[in-house]
């Protein structure tokens, strides 16, 4: 499926998406779309499931802190259709909770963990959310968040 | 080593023996080429012999496989063909520490690696030598700042006799930090030697 086409059948799908126009150069031929939290855990499911879509692999989960909120990054693409798709989901930096994906993608488990250890998201629903690098005790202290703090082992520049 | 410090007594003997007997005016045409140095269990080391056994040194140097970032691929590529450290004795890197002579920290040491690479370091049968390749091992390099997990400089976890400039320095880099490994051995006492030397010369 082409980006137009990819667009018209995610916005029959749920109304409620929005497109992202231009970006980085790198990703200007791939599809960006947000999506609400709330909405994540259906949608996923049926970008998976879908007969027309079958974004049967996740390439790449992150997250993102923007000092005035996080995003979470799924970059998934069909392995039959080769097309590609970027789905950003806005989280409140307060309180980030989102429903996991791990039962959709498997891989989406240890990429949980490693988002959740960094930037200290809550994922909903996961199987085994704990610490995956990080040493004992490291809860609630999140190294990729951009106010981190660690006067003991970091030079300040 | 119980050989060499017997062969290194009786030598001692012999030359000490013959050092004193003479009077000193008969000694100015052919000195004693060495110096002697006492040590603290009575016995004198010779170091004509020191020399020798400095030089065997120098020449096989095993080092330890231990590689933890991009300096590891210019490490690679130093024992390949194109530069070829086996030509001045290196070639036999060793899997286990308990085999290897020198550790090439080549690489990035992290906080949660730092007691890993001690245990390495103490697992080496001595006399044990250590070089810091690249900017991360000598100083913590591009991570020095803003970061959490970086040591800064392996010298903090273990003793280190040659540092390399670079981020990752060149074959040709670690190639005359390994020279000059050689000539630090070649010119005198290991670690060990000085540590048992320095009470005596304090006193």
């Amino acid at each position: 499926m082409t980006n137009d086409e990819l667009k018209i059948k995610l916005s029959e799908l749920l109304p409620a998406i929005t497109f992202e126009e231009g970006g980085q150069p790198i990703a200007a031929d791939w599809l960006n779309v947000n999506v609400e939290p709330k909405d994540w855990a259906g949608f996923a499911n049926s970008l998976k499931h879908r007969p027309e879509l079958s974004f049967d692999y996740l390439f790449c989960e992150t997250c993102v802190d923007w000092k005035t909120h996080l995003t979470m990054v799924y970059h998934l693409e069909s392995t039959q259709y080769r097309h590609t798709v970027v789905m950003k989901s806005k989280l409140d930096r307060n309180k980030p909770e989102i429903e996991t994906v791990s039962n959709i993608w498997k891989t989406a488990e240890f990429h949980e963990r490693e988002i959740y250890e960094l930037f200290g998201v809550n994922f909903l629903n996961h199987p085994d959310l704990r610490l995956l690098i990080l040493p004992e005790g490291w809860e609630g202290r999140n190294p990729l968040r951009k106010d981190f703090e660690d006067p003991v082992n970091m030079v300040k520049l | 080593m119980t050989n060499e410090k017997d062969i290194n007594k009786e030598t001692s003997k012999v030359e000490v023996s013959e050092r004193h007997s003479p009077s000193s005016g008969e000694m100015e045409g052919a000195s004693f080429p060495g110096e002697v140095h006492p040590t603290p269990t009575g016995g004198v080391l010779v170091t004509a012999i020191d020399d020798v056994i400095n030089w065997a040194r120098s020449n096989s140097l095993w080092p330890l496989v231990f590689g933890t970032s991009c300096c590891a691929i210019e490490m690679m590529s130093t024992a390949s063909a194109k530069y070829d450290w086996a030509r001045f004795g290196f070639e036999v890197a060793r899997a286990t520490p308990r085999q290897a002579d020198v550790i090439i920290i080549a690489g990035t040491i992290v906080n949660k690696l730092a007691p890993v690479l001690k245990r390495l370091y103490d697992q080496m049968a001595d006399p044990k030598y250590v070089i810091a390749m690249g900017a991360c091992a000598t100083s913590g390099g591009p991570f020095f700042y803003n970061t959490y997990s970086v040591v800064k400089g392996a010298d903090h976890v273990i003793p280190v006799d040659v540092y390399i400039a670079g981020c990752p320095p060149r074959p040709e880099a670690l190639l005359h930090a390994l020279i000059t490994l050689q000539k630090k051995i070649k010119s005198g006492l290991t670690r060990e030697q000085i540590k048992m030397e320095k009470p005596e010369q304090s006193l």
